[in-house]
């Protein structure tokens, strides 16, 4: 190859890589375009404030309804039962591999409990519903067949790992020597973890409990096969709920006419989604940057 | 060091050998990361309430043998450590020996000033409570600022206690450890270059703070200076590859040491 074709292939990859690459960043714009178009329409229709303060939500019924709150609830409710099992089972199993566990063992059960996170989230879907509800319905008998608590007990294990892995990470980063400070001091193992590591560890521990808790609320193959398709704003668990991720799933797989102030609800929910998650994610974001910067 | 606080010629060593019972004894220790052999052989005794300077090349052993004398190697997967140690009589590597409380006995202040990430309060209150020895809010509050009074450091932080330790100087993050060090009364203070990171007033004040500690506590101090070991140690040990060369009065070692070697290295021939 001559310099001149060398440097003319040069120029044609680093053009491609260019096109690749604002690519991505093209398509997710759209996205969000589309996104915002549809629900720009939608609103046109429904009052805003009819939509994030009415507390009914039958879209589809012939007298509709527009108050998204029951299915921000349905979604709170079993995002919170998921985070009761993920926040402490997962904080507690990092400080184990963090503080505990010999180097071997940590290497091993690590990436294990990671393969954990590989599993598709249809397959917790039918555990939740075939496996777990039933057994839960021996112990609470007035459990409805969907119901928030075993979508959410099976959604805390689901994001169980990223919550241990993310908090080992950051118990992990803690300098070794305010560790010695503490052992220095006649500090047991558990009092240097409890009470120097973990708060030193704290921006970079919550940062993983937001991404866990932005990652449950945009979670939903789980809660779309076991938590129902019954928009109610209830604290109790026992019953069915939808939740919008549920919810977009329903109509999208329905026959709702495109155009549709029905077609266009799935679009106001889903920016509403997209924008508790995103802020959900710039904080965990912050978080971790804080901790980095604390550390560096 | 570009400021010699007291010239060497007026060495301020007090009696030739002191007179105090023996705190730490040292017999035939060998100790190992892993299959490397760090020391080998070492056999001293140090004094009660004398300031023991350990001085040698970087990489003779100086720190990991301090290290030992609270099983802060413990702590580092792979360590063994051969021979005997002995606190007060007392076997510090038996297997009934009570790590934590050992280390309760024999403080630590180390190279790289290690405030915990909390306020100026908690730092010092930490220890006391892990150790249970403030029995009430007024009792916590004396103690903590008797320890800050004794760090020398009570004065520039007192009207800040609530404030973050990290946000203080080094220097004076080196004096709050030192400070949190002292409120759980330890019998031992172990320095491993408490100084070596700060600019010379910061590191004379640390050194007056030692001559002044030296009547409580039996004192070991790691540097890499040797005018620091100089002009606060009674006594000094010279470490070489991992060898205790040689050990005594501080002014013997400096002016007229046995060994060969040691004349190098105090004479800055090598090192």
């Amino acid at each position: 190859m001559t310099r001149q074709t060398q440097r003319w292939v040069e120029w044609l990859i680093e053009r491609a890589l260019l096109l690749c690459a604002a690519g991505s960043v093209l398509i997710t714009a759209g996205i969000i375009g589309a996104l915002a178009f549809e629900t720009v329409s939608f609103f046109r229709e429904v009052p805003i404030t009819e939509f994030l303060f009415g507390t009914v939500w039958t879209p589809l019924f012939y007298d509709a309804q527009f108050g998204v709150l029951p299915l921000v609830g349905g979604t709170i409710l079993v995002s919170v039962i998921a985070m009761a099992v993920a926040m402490p089972a997962g904080l507690l199993s990092a400080i184990y591999l963090s503080e505990y566990a010999p180097p071997r063992v940590r290497r091993v059960v690590k990436p294990v409990m990671e393969i954990l996170a590989g599993v598709p989230t249809i397959v917790f879907g039918y555990f939740a519903l075939l496996f777990v509800t039933p057994l839960l319905q021996r112990v609470l008998p007035d459990l409805a067949l969907f119901n928030a608590l075993s979508p959410g007990l099976v959604m805390g294990i689901m994001i169980l790992p990223l919550v241990s892995s993310l908090s080992e990470d950051a118990l992990h980063a803690v300098p070794t020597g305010l560790r010695e400070g503490a052992y220095a001091l006649g500090a047991t193992r558990m009092q240097a973890a409890l009470r120097v590591v973990v708060p030193a560890a704290f921006s970079g521990i919550s940062a993983s409990f937001i991404l866990a808790m932005s990652r449950a609320i945009g979670e939903t193959m789980i809660v779309a096969i076991a938590a129902g398709q019954q928009p109610r704003l209830t604290a109790n668990p026992l019953q069915p709920v939808e939740t919008m991720t549920a919810y977009i799933v329903q109509v999208s797989m329905g026959d709702m006419p495109t155009g549709s102030i029905g077609y266009r609800t799935i679009f106001a929910v889903g920016t509403l989604l997209f924008l508790m998650t995103f802020v959900l994610n710039l904080i965990s974001d912050w978080l971790r940057r804080r901790f980095r910067e604390q550390y560096a | 060091m570009t400021t010699v606080l007291r010239p060497l010629s007026t060495l301020t060593t007090g009696a030739p050998h002191p007179a105090t019972p023996v705190k730490i004894d040292v017999q035939g220790m060998n100790f190992y990361y892993g299959a490397k052999q760090a020391l080998s052989d070492i056999t001293i005794s140090l004094n009660a309430n004398v300031v023991t300077a350990f001085i040698g090349p970087s990489g003779c052993g100086k720190s990991t043998f301090l290290r030992t004398l609270n099983r802060m190697n413990d702590i580092i997967p792979g360590t063994r450590l051969e021979g005997r140690i002995t606190i007060d009589g007392e076997d510090i590597y038996a297997p009934s020996t009570d790590v934590v409380g050992l280390r309760r006995r024999v403080g630590m202040v180390f190279q790289k000033s290690n405030p915990f990430p909390k306020s100026i309060f908690e730092n010092i209150a930490y220890g006391l409570r892990i150790n249970g020895l403030a029995t009430s809010r007024s009792d916590m509050e004396g103690r903590i600022e008797e320890s800050l009074k004794a760090a020398a450091i009570w004065d520039e932080v007192k009207d800040r206690l609530t404030e973050s330790a990290q946000a203080l100087s080094g220097g004076q993050q080196q004096r709050l450890c030192i400070a949190r060090a002292l409120a759980i009364q330890p019998e031992i203070l172990l320095m491993d270059e408490p100084a070596s990171a700060l600019d010379p007033i910061a590191t004379q004040r640390i050194e007056e703070l030692i001559y002044e500690l030296k009547s409580t506590y039996t004192i070991v101090i790691v540097t890499h200076n040797m005018q620091q070991a100089a002009r606060v140690s009674d006594r000094t040990a010279f470490f070489w590859l991992g060898r205790l060369v040689e050990s005594g009065p501080t002014a013997t070692i400096f002016t007229n040491p046995a060994e060969k070697l040691t004349e190098d290295y105090v004479t800055g021939r090598f090192g």
